[in-house]
């Protein structure tokens, strides 16, 4: 055959080669707008900022307001719940990181890391688990051991910062960035 | 489908559209003459049943959704005024909503009949396989339909089992956002899996042209296990087995319509009737009764990416089975000892189902039911892998009749059939 360079294959061996692999990349070509479209849109992804009037939140109550489609929770710490959440040894903790966006990743768990003001707590709601949202823990209702909150769903318990501390839940629930316009007013994001 | 064939076209239209197109042809030999076992008992009647619960599912499916608006806005209201304003639409959402279940009760029956009776073994292992397949295909289609009428179970059921796929290493929880089109569960999601469950019954009847192709090649297995081994231990598929499974049709039917008229929303969850709050999570969240068992295998382990794998595992171990029974006997029947173990499994299936449907924190006669549910998954994979293929190796299995016919007819089986 015309073009036989030996035992290093023909110039049909190439074409074949070649013509395959630009199949494949046609393909890869093609079917990626098809997976890319299930990513979150462009009007998912313009996200905004929230504002948050939190003047009417007694002392020890949780309000959960809507952000970015998830649930916030904002709770007013008593004096009580801000002394047990430092009362425990960040290094004891299943999760020791405080998973504070506005602070660097390996930031540990301290109270101080995951509250601006230790008597308000800004939490997105979402168990790590599987997503549920927690229930709050009162002296009049408590949920859970550690006096923070319980999801009902699988039994994962949180302390009164917000911090796991039993259960099949991985990591602490996420503080999101967020910053104080005044003393009654977050803006969140 | 297979095998020679006994069709045979007489007049000139059936010769003329056989060489054409064998369409008639398949259909005799599928259906009319196909030789079955005679000793095919009650457990071999969920084939067919399940054909007719996927074509239900099929019918009233394309029915509701004329009227279903997959919007998170509409979709809660849409879902009310089918039962109340659409003509029977209350009648086609029960028989759709019932016959998921009524699904799921035939497909659990057939297949601890294939587990029974060793169905899974060569060289029957492909339609096993294939009806793994037709399984998960029919879980996903269960869930994604679950999630459409946009009620609390709705939302969070979506919630946490899209939320598993978070646990996944490094990407999870990419892979999560990709699956909802958002950062939650929320009106792509919802867009998305009505797209999905309307596609999925369709490439079902196809996995499950695959399962009836297949498993006209060896032919059907039967109680005794034993081979086909000469046209006397066979029948005609019609019209002894068409007779048969429409008799029991009718029962099965008479069963579906009990739950349907008379008591349609037993299996379901009241609170699927609060229109879903993304803030607010229902104290105990639980999903359909069907998948209630993997639910509790995934309660029962205290890790997260741990649970997902174990629930995963239970229903992925199910295609290694025909490789796990060592035994040279297929039917259970002549397994004293496999039977009692194949019994208590199904009580641990039953048990690990209960454990399910409680609360995260309840116990049974003082014990924990997160223990029980524990104990009960061990024994689910201990099942599998290691009583299956010990129980083979190390059992004597009784003595198996020396045919079909035999063992039906007396001795007298050697005469040819009436």
């Amino acid at each position: 055959m015309a073009g036989t360079t030996g035992d290093a294959g023909t110039r049909r061996d190439f074409l074949y080669v070649a013509s395959g692999a630009m199949g494949a990349v046609g393909v890869a070509a093609v079917a990626w707008p098809l997976i890319d479209q299930m990513n979150p849109s462009a009007a998912a992804l313009a996200l905004g900022t929230s504002e948050i009037d939190i003047a009417s939140i007694q002392p020890g109550q949780q309000v959960v307001f809507k952000h970015r489609g998830l649930p916030l929770f904002v709770r007013r710490r008593t004096p009580a719940e801000i002394a047990s959440a430092n009362a425990v040894d960040v290094n004891s903790l299943p999760d020791p990181l405080a998973r504070n966006a506005a602070l660097p990743d390996n930031t540990l768990a301290t109270d101080a890391s995951r509250a601006v003001k230790p008597e308000w707590l800004v939490l997105i709601g979402v168990c790590t688990h599987l997503g549920c949202t927690p229930a709050v823990s009162t002296p009049q209702q408590p949920q859970g051991e550690y006096g923070g909150w319980l999801c009902n769903c699988h039994g994962s318990a949180y302390d009164t910062s917000g911090r796991i501390r039993k259960g099949p839940a991985p990591s602490n629930l996420p503080v999101p960035a967020y910053t104080f316009m005044s003393d009654t007013r977050i803006k969140v994001g | 489908m297979s095998g020679p064939s006994t069709y045979n076209p007489k007049s000139g239209i059936e010769k003329w559209i056989d060489s054409r197109l064998p369409l008639p042809r398949l259909m005799h030999d599928t259906i009319s003459t196909f030789p079955t076992p005679r000793n095919l008992n009650i457990w071999y009647i969920f084939g067919g049943i399940l054909t007719f619960c996927l074509a239900v599912q099929i019918v009233t499916g394309i029915v509701l959704a004329m009227h279903y608006v997959a919007s998170t806005n509409l979709a809660f209201n849409s879902v009310e005024a089918i039962m109340r304003d659409v003509n029977y639409g209350w009648l086609i959402r029960y028989v759709h909503a019932n016959g998921a279940s009524m699904f799921f009760l035939a497909v659990y029956i057939h297949m601890f009949r294939g587990l029974y009776y060793g169905s899974y073994k060569a060289p029957r292992e492909l339609i096993w396989i294939i009806g793994v397949l037709i399984y998960l295909l029919m879980t996903a289609t269960a869930f994604f339909g679950y999630v459409l009428p946009w009620g609390q179970m709705s939302f969070w059921g979506a919630t946490v089992i899209t939320n598993m796929f978070s646990a996944v290493p490094v990407v999870g929880q990419a892979i999560a956002t990709w699956l909802w089109g958002d950062f939650a569960v929320g009106e792509a999601t919802l867009n998305r899996f009505f797209s999905l469950h309307y596609l999925l019954p369709f490439i079902i009847a196809g996995v499950v042209g695959l399962h009836i192709w297949a498993l006209h090649v060896p032919g059907n297995n039967n109680p005794l296990g034993i081979d086909v081994k000469s046209p006397q231990d066979t029948l005609p598929f019609h019209p002894y087995y068409t007779v048969k499974d429409a008799f029991y049709l009718v029962c099965f039917v008479t069963l579906f319509a009990g739950f349907v008229f008379y008591a349609p929303n037993f299996l379901g969850h009241p609170d699927n009737y609060q229109p879903a709050n993304p803030l607010v999570t229902p104290p105990e969240i639980v999903p359909e009764w069907y998948l209630l068992p993997f639910y509790a295998m995934l309660r029962a382990v205290p890790d997260k990416l741990l649970g997902v794998i174990v629930m995963v595992g239970a229903i992925i171990t199910l295609v290694f089975i025909p490789w796990l029974d060592t035994s040279r006997v297929r039917s259970c029947r002549f397994r004293p000892l496999m039977k009692q173990f194949f019994w208590a499994f199904a009580i641990v299936c039953v048990i690990l189902g209960y454990c399910g449907a409680q609360s995260v924190e309840a116990t049974a006669f003082g014990i924990p039911l997160v223990w029980v549910a524990r104990i009960a998954t061990l024994y689910y994979f201990a099942y599998f892998w290691l009583i299956m293929p010990i129980a083979g190796l190390i059992e004597t299995p009784k003595k198996l009749p020396a045919s079909i016919a035999q063992s039906v007819l007396g001795d007298s089986a050697a005469k040819p059939a009436e």
